[in-house]
């Protein structure tokens, strides 16, 4: 696939450009509040991976599902999910998405189409086709697209789940962030074959590795999968190589990543690049920085609302479980 | 009315509840008429009636299998999927615990997940250590789920009926044995409601408390020794999780005895968990320990005479209930 020959119009490079920013001061805007003490949670950190997700968000429709990893804040954040719910959920707030009982790892949003966000590795994947399955049923011309990481491609599930797309040509995208590490075991450490990509074609589906950092090979990659699933021509593989900045979750010990790799990675930062991309494409410095202030304060709103907000009270554990338990 | 076997009468909930419902549809391993309707052709005729997107014949790929139902239902579908073994639950046990049970919870409500299990299993058939096993009390263990399974086929008419119609996963055990029981035909429309017990038979000595093909033990059981002058209530819990306590509790206060009774292995077994709740909750109305009676804590022996011996018989029943009314 010629990806990078494709031109992306302007509007949707500014599209792709806010949920960028959005997805990115975020996460530097968690990793401050962990810093600061001001919060104590886990935190899957997505430093290095934010276009990938925004990218892949772009090409989807609003009402089109999404399934994450605990490391999905950039596809919930890039997808348009509510911030202050958002910021809820993760400090486990009563105003959360899930009123504080799913957390940093759990985030679900029907009204966003993010149905669920897994904490097992790999778990996604065989979910969203069921969610394809039922779109295929009902006829409603929905995608879903299912994000997950290196690691998860070792998993089980992810082989029936890629068999069993392709065999009924469900309306799906699977799409693999490959940012080098299944937690802190390096790509070389956990797979000997040379892409995750290649494995499409085991299935009989289309797979396609690209440069994550790369928005004019991201996005039209992720589009022609999103197309393709939508014209009923069944499921594509999508692996997009990125670089995970940080360690496994923050505040974990990454020594296990060389610093030599880690500079060099640092010199493919998607975000300069994106930047670079946009001023070739003549949106001014201005006009990129007028968008992060807008995001920053829109962020800094929600982080306050999320920290004033009360918890869920504690007949909450008793809710929920079953309906008839309610 | 005419009679129907348990086959029957879960073929006919599921026909009723596809005809009614578009969203209602299957999945499994075997389950279209290509394959020839599944194993134990529960689901018979059903993919010429409704096509084979509604009853999907999958690969064999229980993780992806219940994945798939599990995001069909939050997408708001109603899947049936079948596990043709309860044995093989353990390879999509991730699926079952940690994603259909818990994201009605996890979502804090917004995505329940009503999805039905349908499996198979049952000591007695020569399928040895693998294909078997009584598994119920690893799902009873986890909150979000529901475990049902008949004695009879028209509860099993009912209570798949109910088990569609319910918003939240459903573990529908179909104990292989029992698949030729016949019953008076319930008819359509009929439902079981999930929770409630059923008083098999009244008694006034001993309470029997099980479920499934043990039942029909206990119903035995109980005709010989009411010869004997020993009257046995039977309750057929029909629900195993989450049972019908107050039906449990207000028996064992009536007869101040109790047995619980299952194929499943006796040490952590449900059996366990309604003993200690009995003892916690009717200690004043008791005359003696609550008894338990389970399968060997062994696999399931191949040999038949190895298999006869390992499941729970009427002799052990028998034996119980006398030491436990004084009359041993």
């Amino acid at each position: 696939m010629a990806a990078n020959a494709k031109e992306i119009d302007r509007d949707k490079l500014l599209d792709i450009y806010t949920r960028t920013m959005k997805v990115n001061r975020t996460d530097e805007k968690f990793r401050a509040l962990l810093m600061q003490g001001k919060v104590a949670v886990m935190y899957y950190c997505v430093r290095g991976q934010e276009l990938v997700s925004a990218a892949a968000m772009a090409a989807l429709e609003k009402d089109d599902y999404v399934v994450c990893t605990y490391r999905g804040q950039g596809e919930q954040t890039a997808k348009g999910i509510p911030i202050e719910k958002w910021w809820g959920e993760c400090l486990g707030k009563a105003t959360g998405t899930c009123k504080g009982k799913g957390g940093t790892m759990h985030i679900t949003d029907p009204e966003t189409g993010i149905m669920v966000t897994t904490g097992v590795v790999g778990s996604g994947l065989p979910i969203a086709n069921g969610l394809a399955m039922a779109s295929q049923n009902n006829g409603d011309g929905r995608v879903t697209l299912v994000s997950f990481g290196d690691g998860a491609a070792n998993i089980g599930g992810f082989h029936e789940a890629m068999n069993m797309a392709q065999l009924y040509k469900l309306p799906v995208v699977f799409l693999c962030q490959n940012n080098r590490y299944g937690e802190h075991t390096a790509y070389a450490d956990h797979t000997d074959s040379p892409n995750i990509a290649s494995r499409a074609a085991g299935y009989g589906m289309p797979g396609v590795t690209v440069d994550g950092n790369n928005v004019h090979e991201v996005y039209p990659a992720v589009k022609e999968a999103v197309d393709r699933a939508r014209r009923g021509e069944g499921p594509s593989l999508v692996e997009a190589m990125c670089y995970r900045m940080m360690g496994h979750f923050f505040g974990s010990d990454f020594s296990y990543m060389p610093p030599e790799h880690l500079a060099e990675m640092a010199a493919e930062d998607p975000l300069p690049k994106l930047r670079k991309v946009m001023l070739e494409h003549q949106f001014t410095e201005e006009e990129l920085d007028s968008i992060v202030d807008g995001i920053n304060a829109e962020i800094d709103a929600a982080v306050e609302h999320a920290l004033a907000a009360p918890l869920p009270d504690v007949s909450e554990i008793y809710k929920d479980v079953l309906e008839e338990v309610n | 009315m005419a009679e129907i076997t348990m086959t029957q009468a879960l073929n006919l909930a599921i026909d009723e509840a596809m005809a009614d419902d578009p969203g209602v549809f299957c999945l499994g391993e075997d389950v279209a008429a290509k394959q020839g309707g599944g194993v134990f052709k529960i689901t018979s005729g059903l993919s010429e009636k409704y096509g084979e997107n509604r009853i999907r014949a999958t690969p064999i790929s229980e993780t992806a299998i219940i994945g798939a139902a599990v995001g069909a239902a939050l997408a708001g579908q109603r899947p049936i999927a079948e596990i043709m073994l309860m044995n093989f639950v353990g390879v999509c046990m991730d699926q079952i615990v940690n994603h259909a049970a818990k994201l009605r919870f996890m979502s804090g409500g917004q995505t329940p997940c009503p999805i039905v299990i349908r499996t198979t299993t049952g000591v007695g058939v020569g399928f040895g250590g693998q294909h078997s096993d009584m598994l119920e009390a690893w799902f009873a263990h986890v909150a979000g789920i529901h475990v049902v399974t008949p004695s009879n086929a028209a509860d099993a008419r009912g209570l798949m009926r109910a088990s569609i119609d319910a918003n939240d996963p459903v573990i529908f055990i179909e104990n292989i044995l029992c698949y030729g029981l016949k019953s008076e035909d319930p008819g359509p429309g009929y439902r079981v409601p999930l929770g409630k017990a059923a008083v098999a038979r009244e008694g006034s000595d001993i309470s029997i408390i099980t479920y499934g093909r043990t039942v029909l033990d206990a119903l035995s059981v109980a005709a010989d020794l009411e010869k004997e002058g020993i009257s046995v209530e039977v309750i057929d819990l029909r629900t195993i999780a989450p049972y019908d306590e107050a039906t449990v509790l207000a028996s064992v206060r009536k007869t101040g005895r109790a047995l619980t009774l299952h194929e499943a292995v006796r040490p952590f077994g449900t059996g366990a968990e309604l003993a200690a709740n009995i003892q916690e909750k009717c200690w004043d109305s008791l005359k003696g320990p609550v008894r338990r009676i389970g399968g060997t804590f062994s696999a399931v022996p191949f040999a038949s005479h190895l298999e006869q011996a390992w499941i729970p018989n009427k002799a052990d029943i028998v034996a119980q209930i006398k030491a436990s009314v004084g009359k041993d």
